[in-house]
């Protein structure tokens, strides 16, 4: 356990569960999906006029998918006014912006990201998300290790 | 959609971002260290929120004509393509190069952690150059 888990492991679980739950209470009161990176393209609905953006998909679920993004923020807020610690990151800029443009690109081209294929998906048991958790994990962990390795 | 939706997407959002929080996946840190196998904690959250949901998404349909609001439950589009799985190599990509993905680049923001900007500027930038250059042909 300590191997696998130098950091404890309840804090996970629970965090997960809260995720699952969140998921849930958005699917009972709503039937919305509570996919997150599809927020990067209908935002770009208010300020392009590219078809792409335009498509009733994106148009329509831009306004809830604001609130939803909103809302991340002051529920991580009250995690950190109840229980936590801040925290910032030392991950170099470089690696934040190039990999959030490579994710975000990758994301939106596959539909989906660690939520809406992570979870989403596969808690809808669709091959597509299970094979796409799959393939992202193994070329992150691929990546992590080769960065690593230059850094 | 009216304001009684986005007030429950607003409890959601809310209690998913505190989720993010506690499980400390708004540190790209703990995300690096699971990629490289240091920690697997982020099993436990995956394992946590895909089995909470997975319950709720069999369940709740057969017990219930529709959801309190809104006219029916919705559904992931996942495509077995090309397209989607390619993109999800090149996310994984991404995602090991920073540690971050979508939902922690936002909820990060609540813990303080301001660097996630740049995530955010990124994800959005590669979001746009998707859906203006490489949009799928319109059916």
């Amino acid at each position: 356990m300590e191997a696998l888990f130098p950091n404890g492991w309840a804090h996970y679980l629970a965090g997960g569960v809260i995720m699952g739950l969140a998921m849930s209470f958005l699917f009972l009161s709503t039937g919305l999906i509570g996919g997150m990176s599809t927020v990067f393209t209908s935002v770009w609905s208010y300020f392009s006029r590219a078809p792409f953006f335009q498509e009733g998909r994106f148009v329509s679920s831009r306004l809830w998918r604001l609130v939803y993004a909103a809302a991340l923020i002051a529920g991580a807020f009250v995690w950190l006014a109840g229980w936590g610690q801040p925290f910032v990151t030392e991950v170099p800029i470089w690696r934040l912006l190039l990999g959030g443009f490579i994710a975000g690109f990758g994301a939106r081209l596959s539909n989906g990201c660690t939520a809406g294929h992570g979870i989403c998906g596969m808690a809808s048991l669709q091959p597509a998300s299970i094979l796409s958790v799959l393939l992202f994990l193994a070329t992150a962990m691929i990546t992590a290790r080769i960065v690593a390795g230059f850094a | 959609m009216n304001a009684r939706t986005l007030n429950f997407v607003g409890i959601s959002g809310a209690l998913f971002g505190f989720g993010l929080a506690l499980s400390t996946m708004v540190q790209p840190e703990v995300v690096l260290a699971f990629l490289m196998w240091r920690d697997m904690g982020l099993l436990l959250v995956l394992g946590g929120a895909v089995a909470v949901t997975f319950v709720s998404y069999q369940l709740l349909p057969r017990v219930m004509a529709r959801p309190w609001t809104g006219d029916s439950f919705g559904k992931h589009p996942s495509e077995m393509s090309a397209r989607t799985l390619a993109g999800a190599a090149i996310f994984g990509i991404g995602w090991g190069l920073s540690g971050v993905c979508p939902g922690p680049a936002i909820a990060g923001l609540g813990v303080g952690n301001w660097p996630l900007l740049l995530s955010l500027a990124g994800l959005a930038a590669g979001g746009f150059v998707q859906g203006f250059f490489f949009a799928p042909k319109s059916p």
